[in-house]
């Protein structure tokens, strides 16, 4: 056992950090720094480039676009993504859908599909949760019948990310009604601009539009477009749920976070002294990092076990319920240190396609969404199964209860 | 021993109440918070005018219902029921708090405009550098013949777009961090060199960033002695502080209301929510923040009139317990809500907002156990 990298490992990371450098767009940086609310074009930005280098999806095999990294080769890209505080590439294509594609699949979904994942040719979104299907994810209504080579959907979807942008989804139907829950159900690749599909949004708290309402009524979808067998859809949901549920730990971005919070304690003063010298304040950033350390050991543990073909199992749970208590954690801290200046409001300031006011924010960049962001923040314990599922399924999975 | 409130201020209650059941339902409130102003002035003209509400904490000689520190805790619990934006605490708690202190002819001429709802009042006292320190103050009033000359720059002052007065905070002498040299004034508005740059807050107020340029008061805005008005600060700011707790007890009941009556609709797993024991249990924890809240607002308004360190000792004693409890309240209403509770639609997040910026206002909770552990465990 040992935790040192080798000098290949090091001369690895030396590059991604040199092309980071040399390629993460200026604007986009700008743009962070300064509190404005993202678009669609600067989340495509970065995955365009990464894209070019053959980089933008580490985890898939080689075969279908991956990079053929090490396991610790993809751990030290993550990290030095996170260091250098790179926009977030979106999910739902290259982390959720593609893996089901590539899995589960046809050839001819393969072929067509993955590659424009990887180009970023095609947006996607989620169509899982239903208004009264959230954690009980497997009661959902939305219905598709048969009707000769096509299904004919009707239902309705809910807190559905960026569906605004999206030219495709995934959606969970349910294609057997006398089935029990879990049976019945497939999953369906739908094209969002198919006549019947209505996106309304829905505006979180800190007035984000994030996410959407779908409403389906009479979309017809080709068969060919099922992915695995029919009334099967919930195997791939689970494999899907289970693959979120590993990246949803977040530890880079969160060691990123707490470098943050620090610069910003050493910028604030409390007295004639930074905050950073505040022991109430300290000690909370001490107590913080210890946990994120432990979620980290936690997270390369479970990785050398997916290392020895072990797939992500009920453990992953365990990195959701705390990767996500400590995202959390570091948004308050954030609301915390930034003192009064957490109290002005300015929606998504900047031009761009969410819609901004281009009133440049009062007081220092870094408090500029410190409040809107602890209000969004809190949906990390919420989404992707709630952290209440998440503990039965640990109790039931891993304790035997 | 004795915690029950007299007839009066049952009738307070009541009538604020009912006032606030017609007049302040959320849709109406998102229409006033969403508008060009903010708010609607009829609502503070009825408050003042038709309830008599804003005198409920003056004196009779001064015109009001004769009284104090409980009534202004009974309205700004009502009005953290509704989450109201209106500007009583800057108004009636902080500046009528400092013209009761003061008296005088200031008093007179003041506080009469105060209860018939002319005059609004905000207070502009934190600074970028200060955080919760009141003296740390880099805002100056010079003297200058019989009046001052005001420069500076206050942050974050609430309801400031709304005001005809402001109550300022600034050094007449000494040092940036020095307890000497603070003085309090209390000044029109819209004089010469008041600059303000207005914006919305996070939870649906309104306030301003506001710059004095050269701005040249009269003598008579001062507010108790020139130079020693600290310890008056102090004071107003301890009575808003249990104010604000005050206000958190009724946000915070209705966050837990609210959540009893989601998980009892909301149906997972064939069952109403409500019957998980997890989620009874958690529900069960946030009753008891909600009780404790009230009691610990209960004993800081009763303790408001005790010499400076006792007061202060209590003071921070229900602030840091009341910030806890209004985080785990707040945060705990959002997570039984699931993702309906992280949107704008139902009233639970605003809520949360309001809760939220309670936390912080007039010092975090580890602000006031630091204060708490300062005054009351010294060696």
């Amino acid at each position: 056992m040992d935790m040192e990298f080798s000098p290949e490992d090091l001369a690895f990371q030396k590059e991604v950090r040199e092309f980071i450098a040399e390629n993460y767009p200026a604007e986009l940086r700008g743009k962070q720094d300064e509190g404005d609310e993202l678009g669609k074009e600067d989340f495509l930005a970065w995955h365009r480039i990464l894209y070019k280098k053959g980089w933008v999806a580490p985890a898939w095999p080689v075969e279908y676009g991956g990079t053929g990294w090490t396991p610790t080769q993809r751990f030290i890209f993550s990290e030095e993504t996170a260091r250098a505080d790179c926009i977030r590439l979106m999910p739902f294509g290259l982390a959720m859908v593609g893996p089901v594609i590539y899995t589960f699949g046809t050839p001819e979904q393969k072929a067509h599909f993955l590659p424009r994942i990887l180009s970023g040719e095609d947006w996607w979104c989620q169509g899982y949760s239903e208004p009264g299907a959230g954690s009980d994810l497997a009661s959902l209504r939305t219905a598709a019948v048969r009707d000769g080579d096509d299904y004919i959907v009707n239902g309705q979807k809910t807190w559905t990310t960026m569906a605004q942008h999206a030219d495709w989804g995934f959606f969970l139907v349910r294609t057997d009604k006398d089935a029990k829950q879990q049976e019945g159900i497939s999953f369906l690749l739908v094209d969002m601009k198919s006549p019947g599909i209505t996106v309304r949004p829905i505006i979180t708290l800190g007035g984000e539009h994030e996410v959407n309402e779908v409403w389906l009524e009479d979309v017809r979808v080709p068969q060919s477009q099922r992915v695995y067998e029919e009334n099967k859809g919930w195997t791939c949901a689970k494999f899907l749920l289970a693959h979120e549920r590993t990246g949803i730990a977040g530890v880079a971005s969160s060691k990123r976070g707490i470098e943050k919070v620090k610069e910003i304690a050493r910028t604030e003063l409390d007295g004639d002294k930074p905050l950073f010298a505040n022991p109430f304040f300290k000690r909370k950033l001490a107590e913080l990092e210890i946990d994120l350390t432990a979620l980290e050991f936690t997270e390369l543990r479970s990785l050398a076990g997916a290392n020895a073909g072990k797939g992500p199992g009920p453990e992953s749970s365990l990195l959701k319920i705390k990767g996500s208590e400590i995202q959390q954690r570091l948004t308050e801290l954030t609301l915390e240190a930034v003192g009064h200046y957490g109290a002005p409001y300015f929606r998504g300031f900047g031009a761009n396609d969410l819609g901004g006011d281009n009133e440049h924010p009062i007081g220092p960049d870094y408090a500029h969404r410190a409040a809107p962001t602890y209000f969004n923040m809190r949906k990390t314990t919420i989404y992707g199964g709630s952290n209440e599922i998440q503990r039965n399924i640990i109790a039931k999975m891993v304790l035997g209860l | 021993m004795d915690f029950t409130y007299t007839e009066t201020q049952d009738m307070i209650r009541d009538t604020l109440s009912r006032f606030l059941a017609d007049t302040y339902d959320f849709e109406t409130r998102q229409k006033f918070i969403n508008g060009d102003t903010g708010r609607d002035p009829a609502i503070w003209t009825a408050l003042a005018q038709d309830l008599g509400m804003l005198g409920a904490a003056f004196s009779e000689e001064q015109g009001g219902l004769g009284g104090g520190a409980l009534e202004n805790a009974i309205i700004m619990e009502e009005l953290g029921k509704v989450i109201a934006i209106e500007p009583y605490l800057p108004t009636v708690v902080i500046a009528g708090g400092a013209l009761k202190a003061v008296g005088g002819a200031q008093a007179d001429a003041m506080i009469p405009e105060i209860i018939a709802g002319n005059a609004i009042v905000a207070f502009a006292y934190a600074e970028p550098q200060g955080r919760y320190d009141l003296a740390n103050l880099r805002t100056t009033a010079k003297k200058d013949g019989a009046g001052y000359v005001l420069n500076g720059h206050k942050s974050t002052v609430y309801a400031a777009p709304w005001a005809s007065h402001l109550l300022v905070t600034a050094r007449t002498g000494r040092n940036q961090r020095d307890k000497d040299g603070v003085s309090l004034f209390l000044i029109d508005a819209n004089l010469a060199g008041i600059v303000r740059r207005d914006y919305p807050t996070v939870d649906g107020s309104r306030a301003s960033e506001i710059y004095f340029e050269n701005v040249a008061i009269p003598g008579d805005a001062l507010l108790g002695g020139e130079g020693t008005g600290l310890p008056l600060i102090e004071q107003i700011v301890d009575e808003a502080t249990v104010a604000v707790c005050a206000e958190a007890t009724g946000v915070m009941q209705k966050l837990h209301e609210g959540t009893l009556e989601y998980t009892q609709q909301r149906k997972q797993f064939g069952l109403p929510i409500a019957k998980f024991q997890v989620l009874q249990h958690r529900m069960v924890d946030m009753f008891m923040e909600v009780e404790q809240a009230r009691s610990m607002t209960v004993m800081g308004t009763l303790k408001l009139d005790l010499p400076a360190n006792e007061r202060m000792a209590a003071v921070s004693a229900c602030k840091s317990k009341v910030a806890r409890g209004a985080k785990f309240v707040g945060q705990n209403a959002i997570q039984t809500h699931g993702g309906i509770g992280i949107t704008q639609e139902l009233a639970i997040g605003h809520y949360f907002k309001r809760a939220t910026m309670i936390e912080g206002q007039f010092g975090s909770a580890d602000y006031h156990l630091d204060r708490y552990e300062r005054i009351a465990l010294a060696d």
